[in-house]
């Protein structure tokens, strides 16, 4: 394992993201509501550049009480697309949305003094 | 811990480059030597209305010519489109940000020199190229305008387009609603450099069965290119005017028009009538034949007087036909899969095809990364049936960057 430079804190801000190529691997990092995230670039489905797509909230289906559809709205958690074919992940969990149970590869992010590294 | 050099950049969604969104792929591509072997790609698309003006041009009819002209520029124009929010909400950013790329140089058409670059860039050697739009041209209300339109295009595709670039060929498009136009299209393109075939866009109301299209059919199967039938989709349908979202009327309406010009195709004893025209049946991905055989086969013992002409059980004639791959459905249980691909008898009758740039494009990958397939069986789904179909060079020619 070793860590790789990403940026310095100062140059990335809130809602940034970064790729870095950390030898053979392609990793994205993100800085979001405070938080460090990074995962593996490559999308689970056919292996699309996962972290370079639209960051967008969750969309929910709104029902009332007896159960009838009332519309849709935008939810509070946030996913980021694979811009090729539209595959999405949860930004907190790395879990592919359409099916939890696969997820992306997830490297930790940390920060020593001013700079930040993702260690893979 | 050490510290090695990490190449770092930013993401900038307004900077788009083709080359660069396909970098993923072009790993594929030389990870799989996909260099050593031929790629053709069976069913992949531009945006011809991006050259509307250039194609209106060619439309023979004064009239019509001028319509579609002075309606280009208007909110509301000659031709007809379809609602359908393909990009699903800008999550797929290649339809909207390719408009600001950097077209290669060196081309004579930017369509070629857009094409190519992507081809290159998946490991692909010859394309079939096809339209966007005007997939839903068949559903017109004005047959002439179909007719008219389908003629322009088909004449600029040959002369502006295929003319220039061996690697890009088409399967030509057939003005379906007018049988006797159809004939004729027939007659003027088949020898055309790049036309590989003839295509009917699958969204319509004409059963194929009907007596209009033999000499058509006839014609077909006497120079020996093939006939395809290209799925779409219709919100206007009947029955698909109840769905509600853009996933439900795409996963129906792809299968639902091909299912139909299936049955009447093999009910009525068109493959007996016409035992050496071969048919393809293309991005309506693969369940539906596997689905359809068994259906259609069960029917068929109870009620062989509704289907005289057959000698056989009708899954007997579907397995002699071409099936495009994409979007090929993918089971979690993969023997289902190989099921499928047994059923259709993949090895000889199945074609890649990448639908690309369009949504839900495959890469070659889908096919080659399947363990059930031994290399011989690969290279022929992913290049040579179509090859030998087509009458295509087996000598790859793309240049993977």
């Amino acid at each position: 394992m070793a860590e790789w430079f990403v940026a310095k804190a100062s140059e990335m801000r809130d809602g940034d993201r970064r790729i870095v190529t950390a030898g053979k691997r392609e990793i994205g990092v993100f800085h979001r509501d405070g938080a460090y995230y990074a995962y593996s670039n490559v999308c689970l489905h056919q292996g699309g550049p996962a972290c370079e797509g639209m960051i967008t909230p969750n969309v929910v289906d709104v029902f009332a009480k007896d159960r009838t559809y009332q519309g849709q709205v935008f939810g509070d958690e946030m996913h980021f697309v694979c811009p090729w074919h539209g595959y999405e992940y949860d930004m907190k969990t790395g879990e592919c949305i359409g099916d939890r149970r696969q997820k992306l590869r997830k490297f930790e992010v940390v920060k020593r003094g001013e700079d930040i590294y993702v260690v893979a | 811990m050490d510290m090695p050099r990490s190449d770092v950049r930013p993401v900038d969604l307004d900077v788009y480059s083709q080359p660069k969104h396909l970098e993923h792929a072009s790993e594929q591509a030389r990870a799989r030597n996909y260099q050593d072997f031929l790629i053709v790609d069976v069913d992949s698309h531009h945006y011809e209305n991006e050259s509307y003006m250039e194609v209106f041009e060619y439309i023979e009819s004064p009239v019509i010519r001028r319509e579609a002209i002075e309606g280009a520029s208007r909110r509301t124009g000659m031709l007809n489109s379809q609602v359908g929010y393909q990009n699903t909400g800008g999550r797929i950013h290649r339809q909207k940000f390719r408009g600001r790329e950097k077209v290669p140089s060196g081309y004579k058409h930017k369509d070629i020199a857009q094409t190519i670059e992507w081809m290159d860039a998946m490991g692909v050697d010859y394309c079939c190229l096809f339209p966007t739009p005007m997939l839903f041209l068949g559903l017109h209300p004005q047959v002439e305008v179909e007719t008219a339109m389908c003629r322009a295009y088909n004449r600029w595709l040959c002369e502006r387009i295929m003319a220039h670039e061996p690697r890009i060929v088409s399967m030509l498009y057939l003005p379906f609603n007018d049988p006797d136009a159809a004939y004729r299209t027939v007659k003027d393109f088949a020898d055309k450099k790049g036309v590989v075939g003839f295509m009917v866009t699958s969204p319509r109301y004409k059963p194929v069965h009907d007596n209009a299209y033999i000499k058509t059919y006839a014609l077909l199967e006497e120079i020996g290119k093939p006939i395809a039938f290209h799925a779409a989709y219709s919100w206007d349908d009947r029955a698909l005017q109840m769905t509600n979202r853009f996933i439900s009327v795409h996963a129906l309406g792809f299968m639902w028009f091909n299912m139909i010009h299936m049955t009447n195709w093999v009910i009525n004893g068109l493959p007996e009538r016409f035992p050496k025209l071969k048919t393809m049946w293309i991005e309506s991905g693969l369940t539906w034949a596997y689905s359809l055989m068994q259906r259609l086969d069960h029917s068929y013992m109870m009620r062989t007087s509704d289907a005289p002409t057959l000698k056989e059980k009708p899954s007997h004639y579907m397995r002699q036909m071409y099936f495009s791959s994409q979007p090929m459905e993918k089971p979690d249980d993969l023997s289902l899969l190989q099921a499928t691909f047994k059923q259709i008898n993949a090895e000889t009758q199945l074609v890649w095809s990448s639908d690309y740039p369009h949504w839900d494009f495959d890469l070659p990958s889908v096919i080659y990364d399947l363990p059930f397939l031994d290399e011989t069986a690969k290279r022929n789904i992913l290049g040579g049936n179509a090859a030998r179909l087509f009458g295509l060079d087996l000598r790859p020619v793309k240049k993977i960057p």
